[in-house]
């Protein structure tokens, strides 16, 4: 066990040094200059090169790599170009949103999917499964950001109730805050509920066709016990995968649910520093949410030794 | 019933969560396009930056409703010397800026100083600057080793903007935002919102407001902008009540628009023209029957309605400024709006042209962009050209213009401008790099003389050039559509909408 956490470490240890290099080189390969956008259209060529100058972009590039690595290596993620902010000072600040749209989201998911494809397992074939399945593939299939304008005409802008956009001005607080996630979280928490629910509808089914599920039912057992007890926990293991998957997703994969609230989080802060080749901010986020999604699959391994006594590292 | 308790709890809790409930008393809450590059108004030509800055920083002239310059920190229009190359300009006393102290003449020696070092509209005109400097507390003067009619133009705009600055906080950068406007830079989440809260020692100019000119009444205790980089998001948004101003609507909302009981349009007409850039300095454009075939080839009415869909939002009109303003001039305007091509084949065949792609380079940032150059691109296939449509992203653009080697034209837009002299196409160091000796020979008259009537007969011989030389194509006129809410007054119909003197109804 010890020897396999350490491998773990070590293999994640890998993976990272990897993703910091492809980050760097994917980001100076893409065109674009922030000199010249920062500047604006009538800002002269001359501008933008005094400008490069000053932000350090006109160094080699493999000074610019050691040097970025030396930063990340001590800890520091650089400094915007844009905000003139240090990276993770952006981060902190636009963790906030992304977090609690990624729990509400994924709480929102779970409680949609896991009992519904239970339900669809245990009434396989039944008109009930069918729906479940194919509301699934409807899910799955819409996009985020059309659903997303559909809730803001029709439900935010359409009754009031809801902010269309944004995450409160100055004087909101935590509760005004969270009261603007909860229309994007349905909408996160809708699509990715689709893939949860066949993983669970599926898990189950090999589960409920096991013999020991005859076993149970032929010793008497009530149906909620079996199904509950006996079979959803041993068709834990691929639920718990993909619910992981989903969370480290909705990390980095809120993106478009975030541009189309206007929420200001770390999917936008990437997307804003994208578009203006923000070369710290995107490098400082993808380097975060890449170590988050390692960190999580690392850890839904781990959860295995709690939920299935049989897994031995 | 305890459903009921329920359902009547929630309802109550949503009306409690509503935009209204949220929007704090006696504030504008504006949807700008996008979060602002920079706080510093001289470092950047964007009209966001513009926007926000202007309510903070102050120019030492302006523009009135009818774009006349009209004195802002300055006390009265400066006095010129008879050969127009000296300025003596009296600065107002008792303005105080946001930190508590006084602004004199060091400060804004200073800050003009840094403005011709870092601005880019400032580093075009800096050839002709010989000294800027305080010769007394509240007078400064500027020595010119040229006559250029334009410098209190330049003064005046807000776009790469001469601001002034404390004397102590200027270096290369700025190192806080402190400026004399009517309203102070409270808070700043980046993304967020940028919350300006109203100056208690501002000193409003006496003059009744005009445009951007005379009084501003601090009506509002604060202005809050949010970048909302969706135009569809600050469609709802506006729609919802959730704000009170929208920038930069898709015209399609204007039904929408007009329906609603808590918003209404504004449409800015005109806004301003979109443009085909040529590159004189490489490539196919250096040579003039190729430019001319292009302008012969084009039909500016069908690209404008593929680009905007609607008629009320755009006018098919060659002279590069709209009817009723100053600079209206039909001169060498028959070139356009042709769509000739048989005279465009004729124009390729005297350039010896080979078949090279004409490489249009344009994005998707501005979908009108896009569609002009779609249009463009059947025009001139039909007229015999081979078209390259380098479509990119807004950064690559951005950069690739930079580089005479990518490009043959490239397609922007700009707001009509008060000033012609402002528009660095003109000007032969620009990324355009036309170069015309007669051109040159008015452009220097134009910008030395000060009769406005001797000057409209220049800008009237520049225009001329302009047509006969191409080395930009003005596609036509188009309006903008903003939203306000319908309590909301006193904002000016402007490209760079400003909210000193804007109300909200009860």
């Amino acid at each position: 066990m010890p020897l396999y956490i350490a491998r773990r470490l070590f293999g994640m240890l890998v993976v990272m040094l990897i993703v910091l290099t492809v980050v760097f080189v994917i980001v100076r390969i893409a065109p674009g200059d922030p000199a010249a956008l920062i500047l604006g259209p009538d800002a002269t060529p001359e501008d933008a090169i005094e400008l490069r100058e000053k932000m350090g972009l006109n160094r080699p590039i493999i000074v610019q790599y050691f040097s970025f690595m030396t930063q990340i290596a001590s800890g520091d993620l650089g400094r915007s170009l844009f905000f003139d902010t240090p990276v993770t000072t952006l981060l902190y600040q636009r963790a906030e949103p992304t977090i609690f749209l990624t729990l509400f989201s994924l709480l929102i998911a779970v409680s949609i999917a896991i009992p519904i494809g239970i339900y669809a397992a245990y009434r396989r074939g039944s008109f009930f499964d069918q729906s479940a399945l194919s509301l699934a593939m409807l899910a799955a299939a819409i996009p985020s950001f059309w659903t997303g304008l559909l809730f803001q005409q029709y439900i935010a802008a359409g009754t009031g109730w809801f902010p269309v956009s944004g995450y409160g001005g100055p004087d909101a607080n935590f509760f005004e805050r969270m009261w603007h996630l909860i229309l994007p979280a349905i909408v996160l928490g809708v699509v990715n509920s689709a893939l949860i629910l066949r993983f669970t509808r599926a898990s189950m089914l090999d589960v409920l066709a096991d013999d020991y599920i005859r076993t149970a039912r032929s010793k008497g057992m009530s149906e909620r016990r079996v199904v509950l007890r006996h079979a959803l926990k041993n068709a834990l293991i691929p639920i718990v995968t993909i619910v992981g998957l989903t969370l480290a997703l909705l990390i980095s994969g809120a993106v478009v649910t975030e541009r189309v609230f206007n929420l200001p989080g770390i999917g936008s802060l990437v997307v804003g520093a994208v578009l203006r080749r923000d070369y710290p901010t995107i490098q400082g986020t993808l380097i975060i949410v890449a170590g988050l999604y390692v960190m999580v699959n690392f850890l839904v391994d781990m959860l295995y030794l709690a939920i299935d006594p049989r897994v031995k590292y | 019933m305890k459903v009921l308790k329920g359902l009547i709890a929630a309802a109550t809790l949503a009306s409690m969560m509503t935009g209204t409930a949220f929007a704090a008393q006696n504030v504008v809450n504006v949807a700008i396009v996008g979060e602002p590059d920079t706080m510093d108004p001289m470092m950047s030509t964007k009209d966001v930056v513009s926007i926000v800055t202007q309510h903070f920083y102050e120019t030492l002239f302006t523009f009135n409703s009818k774009f006349e310059v009209v004195p802002l920190l300055a006390e009265t229009m400066p006095t010129i010397s008879d050969d127009g190359k000296s300025y003596s300009i009296s600065i107002r006393q008792g303005i105080t800026f946001h930190d508590g102290s006084t602004m004199d003449a060091h400060d804004v020696a200073d800050s003009l100083n840094r403005w011709v070092k870092t601005a880019s509209r400032g580093k075009g005109v800096a050839d002709k600057i010989d000294s800027i400097s305080a010769s007394d507390d509240f007078t400064v003067m500027i020595k010119m080793n040229t006559a250029y009619s334009p410098l209190l133009s330049l003064l005046a705009f807000s776009n790469s903007a001469a601001v002034v600055y404390p004397q102590e906080n200027i270096g290369e950068d700025i190192s806080a935002v402190v400026g004399t406007g009517p309203y102070k830079l409270e808070a700043h989440k980046p993304d967020q919102y940028i919350q300006l809260v109203k100056f208690d020692n501002y000193v409003s100019r006496d003059e009744p407001s005009d445009g951007g000119s005379g009084a501003r009444t601090q009506s509002m205790d604060e202005i809050r902008f949010i970048p909302v980089p969706d135009s569809n998001t600050r469609v709802e948004g506006i729609l919802s009540g959730q704000f009170d101003f929208a920038d930069g609507l898709p015209v399609e909302a204007i039904k929408r628009l007009e329906a609603s009981d808590k918003a209404e349009p504004m449409v800015l007409r005109p806004f301003g023209w979109p443009i085909f850039a040529f590159n004189h300095k490489d490539g196919l454009n250096t040579n003039l029957h190729i430019r001319l075939a292009v302008q012969a080839a084009l039909n500016e009415d069908d690209m404008l309605f593929a680009a905007f869909g609607d008629d009320a939002f755009f006018v098919t009109d060659g002279p590069l400024y709209p009817e009723g303003w100053f600079w209206r001039t039909d001169a060498g305007a028959s070139a356009y709006n042709v769509h000739d091509a048989d005279a465009a084949a004729g124009h390729l065949k005297a350039a010896g042209y080979d078949g090279t792609p004409l490489r249009i380079l344009t994005s998707h940032q501005y979908e009108f962009h896009f569609k002009l150059a779609e249009v463009a691109k059947v025009n001139l296939e039909a007229a015999g050209f081979k078209v390259k449509l380098d479509v990119v992203d807004w950064a690559t653009l951005g950069q690739r213009r930079n580089n005479p080697e990518l490009w043959d034209i490239y397609i922007t837009h700009s707001p009509f401008i008060a000033e012609p002299a402002l528009n660095s196409m003109y000007s032969p160091t620009s990324r355009l790099g036309w170069k015309d000796a007669e051109k040159e020979a008015i452009l220097a008259e134009f910008t030395s003389v000060s009769d406005p009537e001797q000057r409209k007969v220049l800008f009237s011989k520049l225009q001329e050039k302009v047509f006969e030389q191409v080395p930009f194509i003005k596609i036509g006129g188009f309006n903008a559509l903003l939203g306000k809410s319908s309590k909301l007054n006193g904002v000016t119909k402007t490209p760079w909408p400003f909210f000193w003197n804007a109300t909200i109804d009860d």
